[in-house]
C-alpha cells in the first residue's frame, strides 16, 4: 500500500530528534566545525538517546526493536538538519553495529554487540571509501585473500568516521572473482590488528565536526571468523544500498536547514524599501527549495521502504542518493545567494552547509545505517 | 506506516490499465494527424477488456487509497496516449468543479453530463480574478444573463455543458466571481472556434461566446448568490477544485514522460548503452548518466503527485502539496522529454516514432491548471506567510 504516514512511534521519535537537533546539535555545530572536534559531552548526550542500541537484540543488551531503515531515515533527517557532521559522529558506531545485527554470526553478535549497549559512547566504524580519483564502491581496490582458514587484507581506506577512536572497523574488500559488489565482503578488523595503520584526522572541505581518518592495511591477517557473517558472508549490495539511502536522508536534512534559515532571513532583510522575500526572484528560489526538499525526502523514503521490505533497492537507492546530492548542492548554493555577502561570512551557517553539501554529495558508504 | 509497495490488487488494476493503454497507443499517431476526428470511447481491439471501474471491486483495507490509485491510473492511461484514452468516463474539468461545489440537486441534474470548465478569457489567463465576463440577474424572469468570451476550453467542443466563471459584481473583485452551469444549446451560447495546437491535438480546445445567454437562476453553481464580505471567501471555494485537478494534470504529464523514458531506454540499449544504476563515473557513459538523471527526476516528481493525492485520501488539506507537485511535474516533464530526444538523436525527431509527439503533447503540463510560475507564487506565499498583497 502506498502511504506517506509515519507510525505514531515514528512521529514521537521524529519529534524528539527535532528537539534534540534544535537544542543540542545546532548550537554547537559551528564551534565543533571550527575546532575540528566533536565535544565529548555531545557524544555522551546523544548516546543516551539510544540511537545505536535501540535496534540491537535484547539478548545482547539492546532495545530489541526491529531494524527499520525508515525510522533511521526520519532520525537522520532531523539530526542532519541540526548538523550533518555531528549527526554522523553520533551515529558512526551504528555503521559497524547495524551490519553485525543484520549479517553477523551468533558468535560475532555475542562478542561485538554488547559493546554498543553500555552507558558510554562506544566508537566503531565502517571503512568503505578508498583514496584515489573517482572512487566507486563497485570497483574496490582493497582485497582480501584466503590464507588457510583465514584472510589477509591489503589496501587503503579513507574518510573513515571516528577512526581516531574506533575499537573496530568493518572493512569492505574484494574477496573473490565475481563482478562488482557480488565479490565484495565485509571484514571485522580490530584497532590493534597487526599491519593496520591509522592516520591522523583528515583535513576536509566540510564535515569537520566529524573526525575521519585513513587506514593503511598492510597484509592484515584475520582468522576465519574475521569475515562478517562467517561462511555465509554478507550482502554487500544491501549494505551499499542502505548507505546510499541514509546519505540521501542526511542531504534532505541539510537542505531543510538551508531552507529554514533562508526563509526568515529573506523576510527580514530589506532592499529597495521592502523585504527581499517579496521579490519574485528570491521568493521563487525559496519555493524551489520547498519543492525539492519534499521531492528528495519522498525518494529516500521510497528506497528505505524497499529496504525495510527486504527487496532489492539498487535502483531506488541510487536514484535517491544521486538526486539528493545534486539538489542539496543546488539548494545550498542558492542559500548562499539569498544571503548575498552574508552567505559568504562564517558568522552565518550557510557557508558551512555549502561546503558540507559538496562533501556529503561525493561520500559513499560512510553512513551505512 | 510509510510504504511504497503496491499490493496485488493495486498491481492487477495497473496492469489492466497498461494493457488498454497499449491498444490506445496504436491509434495515437492517427488522431494526432487527424485532429478533426474524435477518438472513440471504445476501440475494437479492447472490446472484451473489463471496464476499469470493475477492477476496483474487492478492494481491501491494505490496498492503496483511491486518490493515489487514480493518479497512478491516470498516468498509466496517458503512458498509452494523452488523447486516446478509453473509458475515461464522463469527466471534464467541469465535473470536478460540480463535485466540489455543486448542491445535491445540481449533482443530480448535471452529474450525468460531460462538463467542460471555462475560465480563461482573451484578456486573462493566469489571473482569473480579472474575469470580465458578466452575469446579471434578471429578477423579472428569474434568469442569469451571461455576456462575454471564453477561450482555451478543454474538450469544449465535445462537452455537453460547461461550468463557466463570470462576475456578478465587478466592483467586488474576486469575491464577485461565481461559476455557472450552462448546457449546450442554451440560447446565446455559441461555440465560436476550435484551436490548432502544438500537441494534444485529438483533445479539442474550444472558444466560446456568450451573447445575452439566458440560463435559469438555479444554475449558479453551489447556489450562493450573496457576495461574501471577507475578501475572496467565495473565490477560495472555487479555487479548491484545483487541489485535485492539479495533481491529476501532473500525473497526466508524468505518464507521457514515462513513455518517453521507456522508449529512450530501449533506444539506448539498442545502441549498446547500458543504463543500469550503480556504477560510478568511471564505469558509466555520459548518456547513461544523463538518462538516470531524467529517471530520478521522473520518480521525484511522481512521488510529489502521490503525496498530494495521499493527503487528500487522508482528508487532510493539500493546497500547498498540489501546487508543489504541479510545479515539480510541469518542469520535470519538459526536461525529461527534451532530454530524451537529445539522447535518442535524430531518430527522436522523426514522426516514425511517438517520441516527438510526446515532446509536443507534454508541453502543456506546465501551463494549464496554473503555470509553474503561478504554482511557485502560491508555494512562496504559503512558506513565507504572505498574502497576495505582500507577494505579487
Amino acid at each position: 500500500m502506498i502511504s506517506f504516514g509515519p507510525t505514531e512511534e515514528q512521529e514521537i521519535v521524529r519529534e524528539a530528534m527535532r528537539e534534540f537537533a534544535h537544542s543540542a546539535v545546532r548550537p554547537i555545530a559551528r564551534k565543533s566545525e571550527e575546532e575540528g572536534l566533536v565535544p565529548e559531552d555531545f557524544l555522551e548526550q546523544s548516546w543516551q538517546l539510544g540511537l545505536v542500541s535501540t535496534q540491537i537484540p535484547e539478548a545482547y543488551g539492546g532495545g530489541g526493536e526491529a531494524r527499520s531503515p525508515i525510522t533511521n531515515a526520519l532520525v537522520l533527517e532531523e539530526l542532519a538538519c541540526g548538523d550533518a557532521g555531528l549527526a554522523l559522529a553520533a551515529l558512526a558506531p551504528a555503521l559497524f553495529a547495524m551490519p553485525v545485527v543484520e549479517f553477523g554470526t551468533e558468535a560475532q553478535q555475542r562478542e561485538l554487540l554488547p559493546l554498543f549497549c553500555g552507558d558510554r559512547y562506544h566508537a566503531a566504524s565502517l571503512a568503505l571509501v578508498e583514496p584515489g580519483p573517482c572512487f566507486d564502491p563497485i570497483g574496490l581496490r582493497t582485497v582480501a585473500e584466503r590464507k588457510g582458514d583465514g584472510w589477509v587484507l591489503s589496501g587503503a581506506k579513507c574518510f573513515v568516521p571516528m577512526a581516531d577512536r574506533a575499537s573496530h572497523f568493518l572493512v569492505l574488500a574484494r574477496a573473490g572473482e565475481g563482478v562488482g559488489l557480488e565479490a565484495v565482503q565485509a571484514f571485522i578488523v580490530p584497532r590493534d590488528a597487526a599491519g593496520l595503520e591509522i592516520s591522523e584526522p583528515e583535513k576536509k572541505l566540510g564535515l569537520n565536526g566529524l573526525p575521519t581518518g585513513s587506514l593503511a592495511l598492510e597484509r592484515v591477517e584475520l582468522p576465519a571468523v574475521g569475515r562478517l557473517g562467517g561462511d555465509a558472508g554478507c550482502d554487500a549490495r544491501r549494505l551499499v544500498n542502505l548507505s546510499r539511502t541514509a546519505l540521501g536522508t542526511v542531504l534532505v536534512g541539510l537542505s531543510r536547514a538551508v531552507m529554514e534559515y533562508a526563509i526568515p532571513y529573506a523576510k527580514d532583510r530589506e532592499a529597495f524599501g521592502e523585504a527581499i522575500a517579496r521579490k519574485q526572484a528570491i521568493a521563487f528560489t525559496l519555493a524551489d527549495m520547498r519543492i525539492e526538499v519534499d521531492a528528495m525526502r519522498w525518494l529516500t523514503w521510497k528506497a528505505a521502504s524497499r529496504l525495510e521490505h527486504g527487496v532489492d533497492a539498487t535502483r531506488e537507492a541510487h536514484l535517491a542518493r544521486s538526486y539528493c546530492a545534486r539538489q542539496a548542492m543546488k539548494i545550498a548554493d542558492d542559500g548562499v545567494q539569498v544571503l548575498g555577502g552574508h552567505g559568504f561570512i562564517r558568522e552565518h551557517p550557510i557557508e558551512l552547509w555549502y561546503r558540507n553539501a559538496r562533501t556529503l554529495g561525493v561520500l559513499e558508504g560512510t553512513v551505512a545505517l | 506506516m510509510i510504504d511504497f509497495m503496491l499490493t496485488t490488487n493495486d498491481q492487477k488494476i495497473l496492469d489492466a490499465v497498461r494493457r488498454e493503454a497499449l491498444v490506445c497507443r496504436s491509434y495515437a499517431r492517427h488522431y494526432d494527424e487527424h485532429e478533426d476526428e474524435f477518438p472513440p470511447d471504445e476501440l475494437p481491439e479492447a472490446g472484451d477488456f473489463p471496464p476499469t471501474m470493475s477492477l476496483f471491486a474487492g478492494r481491501e483495507p491494505e490496498d492503496t487509497g483511491l486518490g493515489v490509485m487514480s493518479m497512478l491510473l491516470t498516468a498509466g492511461q496517458t503512458w498509452g496516449d494523452y488523447s486516446v484514452r478509453m473509458r475515461r468516463g464522463k469527466g471534464g474539468l467541469g465535473n470536478a468543479a460540480l463535485r466540489a461545489a455543486g448542491t445535491p440537486e445540481q449533482q443530480q441534474k448535471w452529474g450525468g453530463l460531460t462538463l467542460a470548465m471555462a475560465i480563461t478569457e482573451p484578456g486573462c489567463g493566469s489571473d482569473p480574478s480579472r474575469v470580465q465576463m458578466t452575469a446579471v440577474l434578471d429578477e423579472a424572469t428569474d434568469e442569469w444573463v451571461l455576456n462575454g468570451e471564453k477561450i482555451f476550453v478543454t474538450t469544449g467542443c465535445r462537452a455537453q455543458g460547461v461550468v463557466v466563471w463570470a462576475t456578478i459584481d465587478k466592483s467586488a473583485g474576486r469575491a464577485g466571481i461565481k461559476s455557472f452551469l450552462v448546457e449546450k444549446g442554451a440560447p446565446g451560447f455559441i461555440v465560436s472556434g476550435k484551436e490548432k495546437k502544438l500537441g494534444i491535438r485529438a483533445d479539442d480546445t474550444a472558444a466560446y461566446v456568450f451573447d445575452n445567454c439566458r440560463i435559469p437562476r438555479g444554475n449558479l453553481l453551489g447556489g450562493k448568490e450573496e457576495i461574501p464580505q471577507e475578501s475572496s471567501g467565495g473565490f477560495r471555494g472555487v479555487m479548491k477544485t484545483f487541489n485535485m485537478t492539479r495533481p491529476a494534470v501532473a500525473g497526466i504529464g508524468l505518464g507521457i514522460a514515462e513513455a518517453a523514458l521507456d522508449f529512450t531506454r530501449d533506444a539506448l540499449r539498442e545502441a549498446g548503452i547500458q543504463v543500469e544504476p550503480g556504477p560510478g563515473i568511471a564505469a558509466q557513459s555520459a548518456a547513461a548518466q544523463r538518462f538516470l538523471e531524467l529517471e530520478a527526476l521522473y520518480e521525484a516528481a511522481m512521488l510529489t503527485v502521490l503525496r498530494a493525492a495521499w493527503l487528500s485520501d487522508q482528508g487532510q488539506p493539500n493546497n500547498l502539496e498540489s501546487s508543489i507537485c504541479k510545479a515539480k511535474a510541469g518542469a520535470a516533464v519538459r526536461e525529461i522529454t527534451q532530454g530524451c530526444i537529445e539522447l535518442v538523436g535524430p531518430m527522436g525527431a522523426s514522426r516514425e516514432h511517438l517520441l516527438e509527439k510526446w515532446f509536443r503533447d507534454v508541453r502543456i503540463t506546465d501551463i494549464y491548471e496554473g503555470t509553474g510560475e503561478i504554482q511557485r507564487l502560491i508555494i512562496a506565499r504559503n512558506i513565507l506567510g504572505y498574502g497576495r498583497e505582500e507577494l505579487k
